[in-house]
């Protein structure tokens, strides 16, 4: 292992680490603005000269790599006086137009100009200027900014795996391009706004409304889809300005998916800001007190006999809510409870058949990957990325069982439907780390039962199962769902679950239904005239408009909550802003009727309340962690039905209550997903 | 030198293919790299196009010469099978790859200090008279395009334009118009020096070397 001097501190690296990489291990930080951890290195900004002892000239110190007894200095006169050179010479075609740049605060470009910027231009000649580019209704373009680092043409070749932005052209004509102007179809290109050193890409719904030093972050977890992103809330006052990517290696790296980053206007278009009674007469939602709808509520429940009352969780339900909800349906004697509101009927008592067990971090072990019924790229952007950067690593084979989908990696269609199993026995012959991915939409299917006797003959044959791999995966959709099936938001003894609920309703057999942001069509419009709706939730959608009561609740940004995703990992999001209006945080409001009950629940503030679930549920692994789940096989019997497996989403950018409320996500579903883009090309 | 190019001009054709003796060509130029290295071949295919255009250009009622379309820019990225964006990069990067139609004869003027210093500012301004066009233009019958370029490396015999693939050396006013003259009228050009220097010796003769010289029959 070479040894090397860097400012004279001798560190032993691995061969072939860089001297930046390495005096980034002593703590010596280098400047740069090409050089990107996560992507190939191509060394054209030459910001990054060191002095290396015996070498001609100051080296780049992201692409030489360390050798035995190097002595670097990375700031010596000569290094400084390179690097001075480097920042005239890209300040030469740069506009100082800092104060209207939205990168401006947070600008690798401004910042290094401080340590190494003269105060004063010595070019007197003309600056070039060069045409915006049309990326689409998410990034926004001033290429005049742009300084030729090509972080964003290898970003999105690399990671995204879409191959549109290329450098055209040379010299001072060099630029950044689409060549034939067209939007970037990514599921990730936010992204390129965070890679971009200058203001040359920036965010474009979040243009000029705010700087970066007046807003307030939050970390939080991303409920768009259940990866469970880790992100960055940037608020000013009471709105969300913005999202940006936290880093997790083990989840999302440092990427989001672009609805995680741009549904949030969402957040502040057509909420439920106070409750709300329907009158019995005109058949017209009214305002109404909190103490009024809870009352209310109050009064239908107890009336009603425990076995004829539900609920139900939706997509986006927290940690605590949902076992503040259960709580209360025990106290209140009621079994018929259930959080697959979508009917994807996951084993409700088999850990390892809900979870994603290779884990996200695992995938990178795999040599084999066979997605059933599964689109990774709308469903979970960010395993999809995962996936393609395993196949860039050492060119993981991918087989998809069921209809062929545009995925950013080569792949093997095994066939649409079921007779695909054979296809996938052949597929993962001789394979040491096979993963499978169930999607789903898998878990609606009516074949259930036979489709996981299958799998589960896979996983046999092929050793998936194994005491030091678990290659089987649920990929779930619903960010919510993982969390509330570990708390066992299930039908109880006796009772019902979310088919029979519906149908119970339908018959007019049930008498008052708690809707917890369950904006499902398929249970919504099921529900009959009879049944008494009480609906919590925050946004103005398909729940509330036919809901008895609404009780206005928080949205993810607005309180402090837990979620677990698809893997079990269990991470908490922190309030950036308040709730609007009269609006609460879900648990809050389930305590408050539990007094309206005459049952209060156990439990008075937030801290109770995780305390109570610690205590009651030992399972529950610790925050950030996961516990492997034990393998008892998948079960299953019956016979496979000819059906197609399909997806889960079909329109990336509307799959729940905020992105439907976000006029970006309706831009984009109407750029990328109607087609609209083909349009505009030809335009 | 920023070259011009509309993708949706009428100008650029539908498609492209390469004809049987350029495929031939092509895949030999293929063959020069390693099984999976392929896509190292973009540059020969991408001169390839080029010159399948301009045979085409020799042909047709309204001459012009040769430059790559975008539909051939596909075709080779489709051939290498690499993403387009990596080919247009590519044919953007280099000069000797047009982007757009030019005259059958390219005329690349070198304008770089030695020619410059030798005269090549009067080539120029020649040129332009002649030919009743400016630098970057054509003229209407398609034969001529005119140019400005960097040093060619024939400084020894400057000013020197290059047209197409040839060199033209040691120029001056009236032979730099006698040239354009017979191509105009198809008489056949003598490439290299216009004034009987051999190689690149010393206009007075050869100086050193002289028995290489005697050897090459030059003196």
């Amino acid at each position: 292992m070479p040894k090397l001097t860097i400012n004279g501190v001798e560190i032993e690296v691995e061969p072939g680490t860089s001297i930046l990489q390495a005096a980034e291990e002593i703590g010596v930080e280098i400047p740069r603005f090409c050089y990107h951890d996560r992507l190939t290195v191509p060394a054209n900004c030459r910001m990054c000269l060191v002095d290396l002892e015996g070498a001609p000239k100051p080296v780049a110190s992201c692409a030489m790599a360390c050798g035995d007894g190097m002595v670097v200095h990375t700031e010596s006169p000569r290094a400084k006086k390179a690097r001075q050179g480097v920042m005239e010479f890209l300040l030469i075609n740069h506009p100082l137009d800092c104060p209207i740049c939205d990168q401006g605060g947070e600008c690798d470009l401004q910042d290094q100009a401080v340590a190494y910027g003269y105060d004063r231009s010595r070019y007197h000649e003309t600056k070039r200027s060069v045409k915006d580019k049309e990326l689409g209704p998410l990034v926004e373009t001033v290429m005049t900014r742009c300084i030729n680092c090509t972080r964003c043409v290898r970003f999105a070749e690399e990671i995204a795996g879409v191959d549109d932005i290329g450098q055209l052209h040379r010299g001072e004509d060099a630029e950044i391009t689409t060549f034939i102007e067209k939007s970037i179809d990514s599921e990730l290109s936010g992204n390129l706004v965070d890679v971009c050193p200058v203001g040359a890409l920036t965010n474009k719904p979040y243009a000029y409304k705010a700087r970066p030093w007046e807003l307030k972050k939050t970390q939080s977890i991303d409920v768009h889809d259940a990866v469970g992103s880790n992100i960055r809330i940037d608020a000013r006052g009471r709105e969300v300005m913005r999202v940006m990517p936290r880093l997790n290696e083990a989840v999302n790296e440092e990427w989001i998916a672009d609805k995680t980053r741009y549904a949030l206007d969402g957040l502040a278009a057509g909420r439920l800001d106070r409750p709300y009674i329907r009158n019995g007469r005109t058949k017209k939602l009214e305002e109404a007190s909190w103490s009024e709808a809870l009352a209310l509520a109050a009064k239908k429940i107890k009336a009603a006999d425990a076995k004829s009352i539900a609920a139900l969780v939706g997509d986006l339900a927290d940690v605590e809510a949902v076992t503040a909800l259960k709580d209360l349906m025990a106290k209140l004697g009621v079994p018929n409870m259930d959080c697959r509101v979508d009917g994807a009927l996951y084993p409700t008592d088999n850990r390892a058949a809900y979870l994603f067990n290779t884990t996200i971090e695992g995938l990178e072990q795999a040599d084999s990957i066979v997605l059933i019924g599964t689109n990774p790229r709308t469903e979970a952007a960010m395993i999809n990325a995962r996936i393609r950067k395993t196949w860039l690593a050492k060119r993981v084979k991918v087989a998809v069982l069921g209809e062929a989908c545009d995925l950013n990696y080569p792949y093997t269609h095994l066939a649409d439907n079921a007779d695909g199993f054979a296809a996938a026995d052949k597929f993962l012959k001789g394979s040491k780390s096979p993963v499978i991915i169930v999607g789903n939409a898998v878990y609606k299917r009516s074949d259930l039962s036979a489709v996981m006797a299958e799998v589960e003959k896979l996983c046999d044959k092929h050793k998936v199962v194994r005491k030091d791999w678990n290659g089987f995966n649920a990929l779930h959709t619903a960010a919510g769902r993982v969390g509330a099936l570990e708390i066992g938001f299930v039908p109880q003894k006796g009772g019902m679950d979310i088919a029979k609920i519906v149908k119970a309703s339908a018959d007019d057999k049930l008498d008052v239904i708690y809707l917890m942001g369950v904006d499902d069509a398929d249970v919504i419009s099921g529900l009959g005239k009879k049944t008494f709706k009480i609906y919590q939730g925050h946004h103005g959608d398909l729940g509330a408009s036919h809901a008895d009561i609404i009780f206005p609740a928080a949205a993810y940004s607005e309180k402090d909550a837990s979620y677990m995703n698809t893997e079990g990992r269990l991470q908490r999001a922190h309030k950036a802003v308040s709730a609007p209006g009269e609006a609460k945080e879900d648990w809050a409001i389930i305590r408050a009727l539990s007094d309206a009950l005459d049952c209060a629940l156990p439990y008075n503030d937030l801290y109770e309340l995780r305390k109570s679930i610690r205590d009651n549920y030992a399972a529950m692994p610790q925050l950030d962690e996961i516990t492997a789940a034990e393998w008892s096989g998948l079960g299953g019997k019956g016979k496979l039905t000819k059906a197609k497996f399909t997806a889960d989403v079909d329109n990336f950018y509307m799959t729940n209550v905020i992105c439907r409320a976000s006029a970006v996500m309706r831009a984009c579903s109407d750029a990328f997903v109607s087609g609209e883009s083909n349009k505009l090309a030809a335009e | 030198m920023r070259k011009p190019f509309d993708l949706n001009a009428d100008y650029q054709p539908k498609d492209f293919k390469f004809r049987p003796a350029f495929k031939k060509k092509s895949a030999e130029i293929i063959a020069n790299y390693p099984k999976g290295k392929q896509q190292s071949a973009v540059m020969g295919l991408l001169d390839l196009a080029q010159r399948q255009v301009a045979e085409d250009g020799a042909k047709a009622d309204k001459p012009y010469g040769g430059w790559i379309p975008k539909a051939a820019m596909d075709h080779i990225a489709e051939v290498l099978d690499m993403p387009p964006m990596k080919v247009y990069e590519v044919a953007t990067f280099y000069s000797m790859y047009n982007l757009a139609p030019v005259g059958k004869y390219l005329v690349q003027i070198c304008g770089t200090s030695p020619c410059w210093l030798c005269g090549a500012g009067k080539i120029k301004k020649v040129c332009e008279d002649h030919l009743g066009i400016k630098l970057w233009d054509s003229t209407d019958d398609g034969l001529f395009t005119l140019m400005e370029v960097e040093c060619l490396g024939a400084c020894v015999n400057a000013p020197m334009v290059q047209i197409n693939d040839d060199y033209y050396e040691d120029l001056n006013e009236e032979l730099m118009i006698k040239i354009l003259d017979d191509l105009k009228a198809g008489r056949k050009v003598s490439v290299g020096s216009q004034t009987g220097r051999k190689a690149s010796m010393a206009a007075s003769g050869p100086t050193t070397l002289m028995d290489e010289a005697k050897k090459a029959k030059v003196v």
